[in-house]
């Protein structure tokens, strides 16, 4: 039972039934709502120094005791902004696009368990809710492309939903790895069952989400819808004001949406020694996201061909080979000794990534992906 | 075997943004922290000594924007002696040729840089804002006699002093200031 349930239930003794049950709620929401919206202001603080600190630059430190309050800034000048239409664009999908965007990302922290029990619903398909949910923005990113009447926003738009498509297979496929193990989709038991991280069981199984949920919110190297150097801003070339703010939102949104996820599913959720569950679950977090910062500063974007290489040649088969060692070891393999699971899956993981960067060498070291 | 094909060089990539973490930014933060500049430096700046001034106006009559101002009287010894000497800076274009015109040496470029103000007003320069004084030091240009006594240097390292006299060897890319944050 989570905790808002129990809040219910005591409220229900002194309350009338309709306010107990509208009032947790409510408060669940606001408090979803504001944890979102607090932590994608200071992650765009800290991707923008980190950034800076891993390019030798210092990034915004002039605003406030380090630039602590350079996000606020930032928001409030794209608040203040006009916000222009353009006039061949159509108006009302102009409109709800970034709506679109960015409502899907709070409805993805509904089943992100922040401790035992700390959880807005404990649904028993949770994983299959984030999957479908999460896929939701790809067709507010269409929207948007479509409806600026813009040749770059197309384009980007028809690249974002060719990405979505290809990355959302060896996505799934490696949490159905995860749910394997576990037995049970909801994300509470996902998160109780891993003694073990399953970022140690199933390596493969993590290296193939984290690529896949990191082309998946468009993050580099695979930024190939925002690419700046080849279209523009993509597809919120002709958006300014609240809506590219929306977007922004959007995108850091996503950002730690998945970064709760990838802890959830691989590094064990709240789990931990010592810390109270919220705390480690936030320090889950934030090493994700770090990580995600670090390739952003590293590694250069892909092409388009490359990257639909990347997702049907590499990770799909990659991912589909993974559920079937998982399946195998789940099926034979004694339960009582999961360290043999981590050393054989180790070994699975490294001969299958040799071999398949093998397979994407051609001609004289020329490398494809 | 040769890892150069499995994706080891992401990893030399990733290992080289992380040793950036380390290091001290490249960035100059510039009105907290500035460049150590060469003591040879042709700055932007007019110095200009009233002792060797005989207020001839040959600098007045060549700056080809008709920039400096000068007012004299004809004083007892039959000799000028100026009352108004003003260099409006803000149209100065800094080519230098009232400093190579001047007969007397009274007139020199500086070396330091920084002179933007808050007013208009302020960038026309008066006799007394042109002295010589610690902040406004002859540079070498066109100023042979000067130029001597500015230290050695190479392209990128100089010499604080002489290096008879024991100067330290400054490299032009390290700080004057202790590097800090900005606040």
């Amino acid at each position: 039972m989570t905790l808002l349930e129990q809040f219910q239930l005591w409220l229900g003794s002194i309350w009338p039934e309709w306010a107990a049950y509208i009032t947790p709620a409510i408060i669940g929401v606001v408090v979803v709502l504001g944890f979102v919206l607090t932590t994608v202001i200071i992650f765009i603080y800290l991707e923008r120094r980190l950034l800076g600190r891993f390019q030798i630059r210092t990034g915004p430190n002039r605003l406030g005791p380090e630039g602590i309050f350079q996000p606020i800034a930032t928001a409030l000048k794209v608040l203040l902004k006009e916000d222009i239409v353009p006039a061949k664009a159509d108006k009302a999908v102009h409109w709800l696009a970034p709506v679109i965007v960015f409502a899907p990302i709070l409805l993805i922290f509904a089943v992100v368990p922040f401790g035992k029990g700390a959880i807005f619903t404990d649904l028993n398909v949770g994983i299959v809710y984030v999957v479908a949910i999460s896929s939701l923005s790809a067709v507010g990113i269409y929207m948007a492309g479509w409806a600026s009447s813009n040749k770059y926003a197309l384009i980007a738009a028809l690249r974002a939903v060719a990405q979505m498509v290809s990355y959302e297979l060896p996505v799934i496929l490696s949490i159905l790895g995860v749910v394997l193990m576990v037995g049970s989709l909801s994300m509470n038991q996902i998160v109780e069952s891993q003694s073990i991280p399953f970022i140690l069981l199933q390596p493969l199984g993590f290296v193939i989400f984290f690529l896949g949920t990191v082309a998946e919110m468009n993050r580099c190297p695979f930024d190939l819808l925002e690419a700046d150097s080849e279209i523009v801003a993509g597809y919120h070339t002709e958006y300014s004001g609240m809506k590219f703010a929306l977007f922004y939102l959007g995108e850091y949104g996503h950002a730690v949406a998945y970064s709760a996820i990838i802890a959830t599913l691989f590094l064990g959720g709240w789990q931990g020694p010592l810390l109270p569950p919220i705390i480690w679950f936030l320090i889950k977090i934030v090493a994700v996201f770090c990580f995600i910062v670090w390739m952003r500063a590293t590694l250069p974007r892909l092409r388009v061909d490359q990257l639909m290489a990347f997702a049907w040649k590499c990770l799909l088969p990659l991912a589909v080979i993974n559920l079937f060692i998982i399946a195998a070891e789940v099926l034979w393999l004694p339960e009582s000794m999961p360290w043999i699971m981590v050393v054989l899956n180790f070994a699975f993981a490294g001969v299958l990534i040799l071999l398949w960067s093998k397979l994407f060498t051609l001609g004289g070291g020329r490398v494809e992906v | 075997m040769k890892f150069e094909r499995y994706g080891i060089g992401i990893a030399k990539g990733m290992m080289v943004t992380f040793k950036h973490l380390f290091r001290s930014p490249i960035t100059v933060q510039y009105p907290e922290e500035k460049l150590a500049v060469s003591r040879r430096i042709r700055g932007n700046e007019l110095v200009w000594y009233p002792d060797r001034c005989t207020g001839c106006a040959t600098c007045a009559k060549s700056c080809p924007h008709g920039n400096i101002e000068i007012v004299t009287h004809v004083g007892d010894e039959n000799s000028y002696v100026v009352d108004k000497f003003e260099v409006d800076t803000g149209r100065c274009m800094f080519c230098g040729l009232c400093v190579e015109s001047c007969p007397y040496e009274a007139l020199a470029m500086g070396i330091s840089y920084e002179r933007a103000q808050y007013r208009r007003g302020d960038m026309v320069l008066s006799k007394d804002a042109l002295l010589l004084s610690d902040i406004r030091r002859p540079s070498g240009y066109a100023r042979p006699k000067v130029e001597v006594t500015l230290p050695k240097q190479t392209l990128l390292v100089y010499w604080d002093k002489d290096r008879e006299e024991g100067g330290q060897k400054v490299n032009f890319l390290t700080l004057s200031k202790k590097r800090g944050r900005g606040v």
